[in-house]
């Protein structure tokens, strides 16, 4: 069980509050867990990563186990604590004002 | 009795304002999509209950949202929430903000680029959805204009979008540049009177208009002057800030350009300046009357270097003559230290008798006249920076 944790207005769009839980079939990297949420929850497609390239938005960053991977390649493995659910993997927003 | 339907975006939220027919009392709702910039939210003519609201933001880009029961629930076209999300075989319902070019060989040039500021080519990047203009008799069909400029449609409800792809590939768009605030495709109008004619202005490229619903266009720029550009009478280029028309007579439109108003008579074909004594003809907001066509409203804007009311004083202009001719309308509107805009897609009008005119402030507050424009009171003051406004008229 993958955990992963949302900023809030994504939370508000997938209309799920808290960390979400995922079965990721395979080895566990940014793209399979992230293949793996927009099956989940469709109305995230296009939001988190853009809907042609697969790039990852740029006010959009990965962290996880204290760690910037927003730079890792796609299908880098993600942390261990992240591959058997002790640590989330987080998508976080650029913080900014406005 | 008959009431309205005031739906305004914000750079933070959309809201909804209601009244009665006598449009004396209002009700403001709670801000619907907090936190996003809406920039504009329309009803459909063919189902006053169908609404479309384009959301966005820099973290997370465009979404689209709709609502069938007139604003009270609202959801992304495919993915309403406890239905599945996916078809049978585990495919998306809804795509509903997957806005793609068209870079197809069959139905239009490959175009890759447009022009930057500084004059390079540019690729062609999807941002946003300006404006969203739904049909005049099919509440499933739904047009919206974005930035990078282009139009697309949808014909099921906003779930899936697709380019009309003549636009782009009729000729000039590889000459197009943004304007200060992107490069927009921000107004569209469709002819009442001949579902094939629609009109669509860009900043800054121009106005143009296809006659076959949508497969070719023409750049309808003839009369426009911009000393921006280094042909100041050039076919496009021109920063066209809004066109309106008066349903009834739909080969008559009106334009507001970053400097001059202009009106033309034969549906784009010419255009003339119709500034006349407005204190300045800068400006964004052009609005016509609902029931007398000769009757248009534009807010002067101090210049395209300052965009604030001359003199800290808010005043709507109209001319009951179809231009040339304008009087400020005052009474209710602050006239000193005001120092808002009024941008684009922020002014409409209702069409009970008598015609309500409604606008929004980048300062929160909207404006209406119950009594097409000679009074004006405010239905409220203290929004986020308003982006638009459209008005349902009910029955």
């Amino acid at each position: 069980m993958i955990r992963v944790t949302l900023p809030a207005h994504l939370r508000k769009l997938a209309h799920v509050e808290g960390e979400v839980k995922l079965d990721v079939d395979g080895q566990v990297t940014q793209r399979s867990v992230l293949d793996a949420l927009e099956v989940r929850y469709p109305m995230l497609r296009g939001t988190i990563r853009d809907h042609v390239t697969q790039r990852r938005r740029a006010f959009v960053r990965f962290f996880a186990c204290g760690e910037d991977l927003s730079h890792e390649p796609p299908d880098a493995l993600l942390p261990d604590a992240v591959a058997k659910g002790a640590q989330p993997f987080m998508i976080v927003g650029a913080i900014a004002g406005g | 009795m008959s009431g309205i339907r005031v739906l305004v975006g914000t750079r933070k939220g959309a809201f909804v304002l209601t009244s009665d027919a006598k449009r004396e009392r209002w009700n403001v709702s709670a801000p619907l999509f907090a936190g996003w910039e809406i920039y504009h939210l329309k009803g459909s003519p063919a189902d006053p209950n169908r609404l479309y609201a384009s959301q966005s933001s820099s973290w997370f880009g465009q979404i689209i949202q709709r609502s069938d029961d007139g604003g009270t629930t609202w959801h992304q076209p495919g993915t309403p929430p406890g239905e599945p999300t996916t078809t049978p075989d585990g495919m998306p319902k809804g795509e509903s903000n997957k806005f793609v070019y068209d870079t197809s060989s069959e139905t239009g040039k490959p175009l890759t680029t447009h022009q930057w500021y500084d004059g390079t080519p540019h690729p062609w990047e999807f941002k946003r959805v300006w404006h969203l203009e739904p049909s005049l008799h099919d509440p499933d069909t739904v047009y919206a204009g974005v930035e990078d400029a282009a139009l697309f449609r949808s014909t099921d409800g906003g779930q899936t979008w697709q380019e009309l792809p003549g636009l782009r590939g009729h000729g000039s768009g590889a000459s197009w540049a943004p304007g200060a605030g992107g490069m927009c495709l921000h107004t569209i109008l469709l002819d009442p009177s001949n579902p094939n004619r629609i009109f669509t202005a860009i900043s800054s490229a121009g106005a143009f208009r296809t006659n076959d619903a949508g497969k070719t266009w023409q750049p309808i720029n003839r009369g426009l002057h911009s000393l921006y550009i280094p042909n100041p009478t050039a076919e496009v280029g021109h920063c066209v800030h809004r066109i309106a028309m008066n349903r009834s007579r739909p080969g008559v439109l009106f334009m507001q350009k970053h400097w001059d108003v202009m009106r033309s008579d034969n549906a784009g074909e010419s255009w003339q300046e119709i500034s006349g004594n407005l204190p300045t003809d800068f400006g964004f907001a052009i609005d016509v009357h609902a029931h007398e066509p000769e009757t248009i409203y534009v807010v002067p804007i101090k210049s395209d270097a300052e965009h604030f009311p001359p003199d800290g004083k808010l005043r709507v202009y109209r001319s009951r003559t179809g231009g040339n001719e304008w009087e400020p309308l005052t009474k209710g509107l602050p006239q000193s230290d005001c120092y808002v805009n009024v941008l684009r897609d922020a002014m409409a009008v209702d069409s009970l008798d008598k015609c309500g005119v409604y606008f929004g402030t980048t300062g929160g507050q909207v404006y209406a006249s119950a009594d097409a424009g000679d009074s004006w009171a405010p239905i409220v003051r203290d929004l986020p920076p308003v982006v638009s406004v459209e008005v349902q008229t009910l029955p």
